[in-house]
């Protein structure tokens, strides 16, 4: 049964909004479009005095109130919510910004660092005294001069800036070296000898997992346990069991799957670059090309053994990152120390093959899932079994593991959910956080379990989603809070858009339509390390003219983040976008962010602006109100004035209005902060991972055509529609939602980050580390992408804005899945769709046909195809007896 | 012991500006623009013509900075993404990467305004096709390019109307 889609569309009793678009290209609007910052209103036409903060407010400037966010209703907004310029648009497109290898320092030197050849070995011995004599060598050093381990997470310290005994995968880091000039960095790592014995090497999760003797890739942290296991994540919520028996038993379905998510990596067109500045003061200054300044800041200080208070990070513009730079890498604790030890400023940029080694992307996962759902389509349990292939160090891998499963629970209803996660070592570049940090690979194998059974019990998929949306307000199995939700808006967006319902089942042999959903975080509301203080903080000085400077600690990364600041200060006190000037990405100037990942800036640094914002705003009503004898909650800022709510006659250049408040209040400025919620998760071990404030919801359409000869998948077109619930510039959200379309599509079609076997070469060597051979999408690559915003104004998000910036990331796949299953009828359970895989998979479905296509457990007419034949993960225990380590804590 | 490289006098005519300095022989055109006359604003992506961020204009067509030996850019006519701006203006191509939102990060930008504008010289209203074709070879990893081919083609009507 397909209900229409206006009948569904507001089923939910949510009250999310449909943005209206700039038309599609090809008639594309007049550039008058887009506002000009200074294309404000004019005051009075939009704020009437009702939408003031009540006087009580003003009395208590100290306090902080929780965060009153969102306009009244009916309250106009200026500057938020229009189609807007960048703060750093122009400078970008001038080629002004100056990114971290832009900048440079008399006498600088240049480092380069000499990285193993061996997936597993012990160092046994590194003689650096042929380099030391090389002419124009400054500087050498090796782990021992950085004995100290570092990790993102406080609890999985395991990486040492250059390794002291042991390298883990090809590409550790073994020594450095700061030389004249880059030739000669490369020449003196050439005369570096190092001495290896070399260890076997694990290149396979499971067999690192089955592993029953040492020597691990690391010590086992009590004897008897497998140093090849970083985490182990065991959580049931409800009775699975007795859901799975109900599918079962009343007309429904349990549907079983095996799935490999491919790991693929980050790849920002700028490497990771680095400059360390130490000064005779023991100052030490490093500019790196990082998203997490403020973790930086702490591990260089605590590597080095310097006082956090002389350690300065500086984060310039960012050219890509995608959580490709969001831990400290080796670069940066080399910088520094090459520079203490040599008093000069030292840089290292790394090569693109350098950057592939790095890697920190997307974990491979092995992944099992049951699920049960009743005649009706509804959801009766979830049962999911993962083993995650790590590379050689931690990284975010505990909270990884964590999140595999923990945000799987929305935007369906689930009455019952197990999941067991495993993260494995191995012997290859370690893995963290791609955009959409450990949701993007279970989300893939949810939805097209959802695929089959909505074709099980032939129901329509988008119809299906419905039946099973949780809606606003509610809590998810594993006791998530769910605030706003515009999920059921996002599936009725991309069902109208697309056409789906005459192309669903209906496109001639070759040609598919296929749809999935997804959840996402806006940001964690526990910080990586333990601590009570704010997430996001700005502090904000108000020139005399008129000018407002904001220094904020969040990390321009591309997002925009520096233009979402400037457009919540303008809109809160009123000033042109032109007159507020954003200071950012400097620890020795900002306020803490704790940085750009988790999608968690706009959401918490627009209310840290809002809170700062406001308070100065309070003290310039206060003081114009005395002026004009009116009360406070009278005298509104906007378009550049003062003016009296109710008398538009009465007015002032807001220059005025501040010089009357500093007057009256002193130097004019604020901080302002944001801190989370920190009561509203479950009681459990490890409920706080996966707690947001609010979640974004987003659904797609994908639309392809398969070659049956070649296999190859062309990707035509994906709708992707978002709830982020409020778009504070519209153009920005889109921006977030087609990169973030286009990097689903990217792994969906094209990209896998892979190592070769002794077999195949070189243990642990890169199998295509450039950008000709790991292959990212071109312009000619690239579907048409249409973005469709959906806003369901969040009550506690700034304006009610929620995130936008890897949410849109994670139906791309399984919608392009399930899009081929509609075009030829072949189940792609294992990325990348690639050619190979997928004519493998027409063949076997043609060698098949005519018998009972369905295999064990498989309902339905799908063929389980182009797994890899590593074998299923439920065919070999992931977890020994014994190897399982308690919860290592969250 | 290695050899001090060999250094070379490179004369260049950059962004109408007669310019030279002595780089390494070896230098690519990169290298001497970045390193050599300060003009950071292409970029180095992968330093052998996969990304297309050091992408310049020499003699009207875009051209890989990286893959380029400087000498082959003597004697030539040079601009770089410093120079596209037509005195205080941005170039239409750049103000309407602006407005469209089509530079994120920005890294790549520079590259892909010298490929815009070098196909604009040549072919003021392409189509949409024709965009993509002529920017096959600068990587995005940001955008998913729609915001850039609006951009282009935005580009395009202001400087025809």
């Amino acid at each position: 049964m397909i209900r229409p889609a206006g009948a569904g569309a507001h089923a939910g009793g949510t009250t999310a909004q449909v943005r209206q678009r700039p038309p599609e290209p090809g008639d594309q609007g007049s550039p008058d479009d887009l506002a000009s910052p200074d294309d404000l209103p004019p005051p009075g036409d939009e704020r009437p005095p009702d939408n003031q903060p009540p006087p009580g407010d003003l009395a208590s400037p100290g306090d902080h109130p929780p965060p009153d966010n969102l306009p009244p209703p009916g309250a106009g907004l200026s500057v938020v919510g229009r189609r807007m310029r960048k703060v750093d648009g122009l400078a970008k497109a001038a080629g002004r910004a100056r990114y971290a290898d832009d900048i440079a320092f008399p006498g600088m030197l240049h480092g380069k660092v000499l990285r193993s050849p061996h997936p597993h070995a012990r160092i046994v011995a590194v003689d650096t005294s042929r380099a030391e004599a090389l002419e124009g060598v400054h500087a050498v050093v090796t782990g021992r001069d950085m004995p100290t381990t570092y990790g993102i997470i406080p609890w999985t310290p395991d990486e040492h800036p250059l390794c002291v005994d042991r390298v883990r995968y090809v590409g550790d880091g073994v020594a450095a070296v700061a030389a004249v000039d880059e030739d000669t960095a490369n020449a003196a790592l050439a005369l570096i000898e190092v001495e290896y014995e070399e260890l076997p090497a694990y290149l396979d999760p499971h067999e690192a997992i089955a592993a029953k003797d040492g020597p691990f890739i690391h010590e086992p942290r009590k004897e008897g346990w497998n140093g090849n296991v970083t985490k182990v994540v065991k959580l049931a919520f409800g009775d699975v069991d007795a859901g799975m028996d109900e599918a079962a038993e009343a007309g429904g379905v349990v549907v079983e799957g095996d799935y490999f998510f491919e790991g693929t990596t980050h790849t920002p067109i700028e490497p990771h670059c680095a400059i360390g500045l130490a000064e005779p003061s023991g100052k030490v200054t490093v500019w790196s090309a990082t998203q997490v300044p403020h973790y930086l800041h702490r591990e260089l200080a605590r590597v080095l053994e310097l006082d956090p208070a002389t350690v300065r990070v500086v984060q310039p513009p960012v050219g890509g990152a995608f959580g490709g730079k969001s831990e400290p890498f080796d670069l940066e604790f080399c910088v520094a120390k090459l520079s203490m030890i040599t008093g000069r400023p030292v840089k290292i940029l790394y090569t693109r093959e350098e950057v592939f080694y790095s890697h920190r992307g997307r974990h491979p996962f092995h992944m099992r899932y049951r699920t049960g759902a009743r005649a009706d389509g509804t959801l009766a349990a979830v049962d999911a079994e993962i083993v995650m292939d790590g590379g050689a160090y931690a990284s975010f891998g505990l909270v990884t593991t964590y999140y595999s499963g923990q945000l799987l629970t929305a935007p369906y209803q689930m009455p019952a959910y197990r999941f067991h996660s495993t993260r494995a070592y191995t012997n290859k570049p370690a893995c963290g956080p791609k955009r959409g940090h450990g949701s993007v690979q279970p989300r893939f194998a949810f939805e097209v379990q959802l695929d089959r059974i909505a074709e099980a019990l032939e129901i329509d998929p988008i119809e299906l989603r419905r039946r099973n949306a949780m809606g606003a307000g509610t809590r998810t199995v594993n006791d998530l809070r769910v605030t706003s939700n515009g999920f059921l808006e996002c599936l009725a967006m991309v069902e109208e858009a697309s056409d789906w319902r005459r192309k669903f089942r209906r496109l001639p042999y070759g040609r598919g339509v296929g749809t999935a959903g997804s959840t996402y975080i806006s940001g964690t509301n526990y910080p990586v390390y333990p601590n009570e203080m704010p997430h996001s903080a700005v502090q904000l000085q108000v020139d005399r003219s008129g000018r407002v400077a904001v220094f904020s600690g969040a990390s321009e990364i591309g997002q925009g983040v520096d233009s979402m600041v400037a457009y919540v200060v303008a809109e809160e006190l009123g000033v042109p976008l032109e007159h507020v000037r954003v200071y950012a990405g400097d620890t020795d100037f900002t306020p803490v962010d704790l940085g750009a990942y988790s999608s968690r800036v706009t959401f918490m640094l627009g209310n840290a602006c809002i809170d700062a914002a406001r308070r100065v705003k309070r003290q310039v009503q206060e003081a114009v109100a005395k002026e004009w004898d009116a009360k406070p909650g009278e005298v509104l800022l906007a378009g550049g004035l003062a003016v009296r709510a109710g008398d538009t006659g009465t007015q002032m250049p807001l220059r005025e209005a501040f010089n009357l408040a500093e007057a009256a209040f002193g130097a004019l400025g604020a901080t302002g902060s944001y801190n989370t919620p920190k009561d509203v998760h479950g009681s459990y071990r490890g409920a706080t991972i996966g707690a947001s404030p609010a979640y974004s919801f987003t659904a797609h359409v994908a639309e392809v055509e398969v070659d049956p000869e070649t296999g190859f998948v062309d990707v035509s077109k994906i709708w992707i529609a978002h709830d982020c619930g409020r778009a504070l510039n519209p153009v920005l959200v889109e921006g977030q939602m087609e990169g973030s379309a286009y990097m689903g599509f990217a792994e969906a079609i094209m990209e896998e980050q892979v190592f070769k076997t002794a077999e195949q070469g070189r243990a642990g060597l890169h199998n295509a580390p450039s950008l000709l051979d790991y292959r990212i999408p071109t312009s000619l690559d690239t579907p048409a992408l249409r973005s469709l915003i959906v806003e369901s104004i969040d009550p506690e998000g700034p304006y009610g804005a929620k995130e936008a910036g890897e949410g849109p990331l994670h139906p791309s796949i399984p919608a392009i899945a399930n899009a081929i299953y509609d075009a030829v009828g072949v189940r792609m359970n294992a990325l990348p769709f690639s050619p190979p895989r997928v004519w493998r998979a027409l063949q076997t479905k043609a060698a098949r046909s005519g018998s009972d296509a369905a295999g064990t457990g498989v309902v339905g007419r799908s063929d389980a195809a182009g797994l890899p034949l590593s074998g299923r993960p439920a065919e070999r225990s992931p977890i020994l007896a014994g190897a399982a380590g308690p919860e290592a804590g969250e | 012991m290695e050899k001090p490289a060999q250094m070379k006098v490179v004369r260049l005519r950059v962004n109408g500006d007669r310019r030279a300095c002595g780089v390494p022989a070896h230098y690519t055109l990169l290298e001497t623009l970045r390193y050599g006359l300060g003009l950071t604003g292409a970029k180095q992506g992968c330093d052998k013509g996969d990304c297309g961020a050091c992408t310049v204009i020499l003699d009207g067509a875009a051209v890989l900075s990286c893959l380029t030996p400087v000498w082959e850019a003597e004697g030539r006519e040079l601009r770089t993404v410093e120079g596209l701006a037509r005195g205080p203006e941005p170039h239409p191509v750049q103000d309407e990467f602006d407005l469209a939102g089509a530079a994120q990060c920005g890294f790549c930008t520079p590259g892909i305004l010298c490929s815009s504008v070098a196909l604009l010289e040549r072919n003021p209203s392409p189509s949409r096709q024709e965009v993509r074709e002529a920017l096959a070879g600068n990587l995005c990893r940001c955008t998913g390019y729609e915001k850039i081919y609006d951009a282009v083609e935005a580009a395009a009507r202001r400087t025809a109307g």
